[in-house]
């Protein structure tokens, strides 16, 4: 179980500070798929990172397992079991898209194995194993090679930055699939912070950041039509176009 | 051979044992070990340290391995190798050159090697450069390299140097005739309070003929290293210039590709780029589970490669 206890995170911006995240307390539980979602802007990826260590909280505590890992690097939170597929992932020129799940693997992987994971984020894999993971990439490649590599990971906690930006439909329903599998396994807790109705409609929980704050959470169900009516009222367009029609 | 011959001779030219084909080994200043075969020709030169290997037109996948090894401290030579590659010809060439200094004087080999590449041939040249050992004296490699291509021959150079060199000055001159390719990979690692300078000169003089120059670096601690590698067009004609570097700690990089037209027809580009390696890299890696030293490495393995 990931815990933040009281966590706050600011930046120092001109003469000012900015509150990032605001004393948030957030608990994920075991085996759970938890999404995270909210505005553009509001901390969502800011939590995925203090989770990580990339961050490091300017207040508050982060507990895993009974743990305090607050302090904790983040290779040493990668060796308790935590990953984190990037929103941008950075490309390595030279470096084979074999030689990457293995690093994540944390050993050689064989050939079929690194294909299974290919397979399952919609890439035909005979092609990619050799390829280098540099710009000849697309951007929608690179984030399914991003993701694979989470899988081939052995994780407590995987968190996911967005996993269907920059990715097409076809690809996208393979991975709807995928994430399904791996929330049906229930061996590990599964983060995704997203915006997709398809996503959020698959979780145990849905948690919403505004603002650096929680600002609802509970079982997708009840939270879902809430961020839908929620949309409603605040869409002056959507509310225009509905007359126009009248 | 002993222990640190067979693995000079392994990091220089991956040989494992005696090659198949034909070959030359020259250790502390003298040829120790050589075999011609039917299609390639080795014999030494008369008038001069060196060798020359003369590869019969049409010869086809063979291979050629000529590696260099100094274990001895105070070795300064000069060594001249002609190589005369028949047309038709589709051969390998490994050379190579490793100094093992565990004394206090200074060990240097400067090669100049020559190719003579004939009409429709084909090369793949490996040349790997390595130091090592516990002594103060400083291991010194400035090899010199010619390429002259005839009509439609295709030449691609590998020209590695891996670490422990403490001084190299390069010099690279090729001049290609119509319908020639050329493409060279420099990669180069200096560290400690290493210099390295890469000087290239690729002259574009035949019709249709095209080259690719891409250098990739890695300087650490309070190592220099210099590119200058230059493109000059003559006819119609491509060139691809591409200079990336990594910089780290207190080193210093200056990279200077030039290209040149003198033919409305040329197609000259090039590109260069320094920096340190880039952070979101090194998070991403340690978030497998690598130290940060760890994943440095990684990244620089992957970028050299």
């Amino acid at each position: 179980m990931i815990e933040l206890k009281n966590v706050s995170f600011k930046v120092a911006s001109d003469n000012d500070t900015l509150e990032i995240i605001d004393n948030i307390d957030l608990k994920i539980d075991d085996g759970k798929f938890t999404v995270i979602t909210g505005p553009n802007g509001g901390g969502k990826s800011t939590i995925a990172r203090l989770i990580m260590g990339i961050e490091k909280p300017t207040s508050g505590s982060i507990i895993f397992d009974g743990q305090d890992i607050t302090d904790l690097s983040v290779t040493d939170r990668a060796k308790l079991g935590i990953g984190y597929a990037f929103q941008q992932p950075p490309r390595f020129k030279g470096l084979t898209v074999r030689k990457l799940l293995s690093l994540a693997h944390g050993s050689n992987l064989p050939v079929d194995e690194c294909c299974a994971y290919l397979t399952n984020v919609g890439l035909c894999s005979k092609e990619y194993l050799n390829r280098e993971v540099d710009a000849s990439l697309s951007g929608g490649e690179v984030k399914r090679i991003e993701i694979a590599s989470i899988m081939a990971r052995d994780l407590k906690v995987a968190i996911f930055d967005e996993p269907e930006a920059g990715i097409d439909l076809w690809s996208f329903s393979m991975l709807i699939e995928t994430f399904k599998n791996m929330a049906k396994k229930k061996d590990k807790s599964i983060v995704l912070i997203s915006h997709q109705e398809r996503i959020m409609k698959m979780a145990d929980e849905i948690i919403v950041i505004a603002d650096g704050r929680i600002r609802d959470r509970g079982e997708a169900g009840v939270i879902f039509p809430r961020l839908m009516n929620e949309f409603e009222e605040n869409c002056d367009f959507r509310g225009k176009a509905g007359k126009a029609n009248e | 051979m002993n222990k640190i011959d067979s693995h000079m001779l392994e990091a220089v030219a991956d040989m494992h044992s005696i090659p198949a084909g034909a070959y030359n080994i020259r250790k502390n200043g003298e040829g120790v070990a050589r075999n011609s075969t039917e299609n390639i020709i080795i014999e030494p030169k008369k008038d001069k340290p060196g060798i020359d290997i003369i590869i019969k037109p049409g010869t086809k996948n063979e291979s050629v391995h000529i590696p260099v090894i100094i274990t001895e401290t105070g070795i300064e030579e000069l060594v001249y190798n002609d190589f005369f590659i028949g047309d038709d010809a589709d051969v390998l060439i490994v050379a190579g050159c490793g100094i093992h200094n565990s004394g206090s004087k200074k060990s240097e080999h400067d090669g100049i090697h020559r190719f003579h590449i004939g009409k429709n041939a084909k090369i793949k040249s490996v040349e790997k450069h390595y130091g090592e050992g516990e002594g103060t004296g400083e291991r010194v490699l400035n090899p010199v390299t010619e390429v002259e291509m005839d009509e439609n021959s295709y030449c691609e150079m590998e020209m590695v140097q891996i670490k422990g060199v403490d001084s190299t000055q390069r010099e690279t001159t090729a001049s290609l005739k119509a319908g020639a390719k050329l493409v060279i990979f420099e990669k180069l690692m200096t560290h400690g309070n290493q210099s390295a300078r890469s000087n290239m000169v690729v002259n574009l003089n035949g019709e249709n003929s095209s080259a690719q120059i891409i250098s990739r670096s890695v300087a650490k601690d309070t190592s220099e290293q210099v590119f200058y590698p230059r493109a000059v067009g003559n006819n119609l004609c491509r060139a691809h210039v591409q200079c990336d570097s990594i910089i780290m700690d207190n080193a210093k990089i200056r990279s200077i590709p030039e290209i040149a037209a003198n033919n409305c027809d040329a197609q000259i580009v090039h590109e260069a780029a320094i920096g340190r390696i880039n952070n979101d890299q090194l998070i991403k890696l340690q978030t497998f589970g690598l130290s940060k030293e760890e994943a440095e490495e990684v990244i620089i393995q992957g970028f050299l490669k």
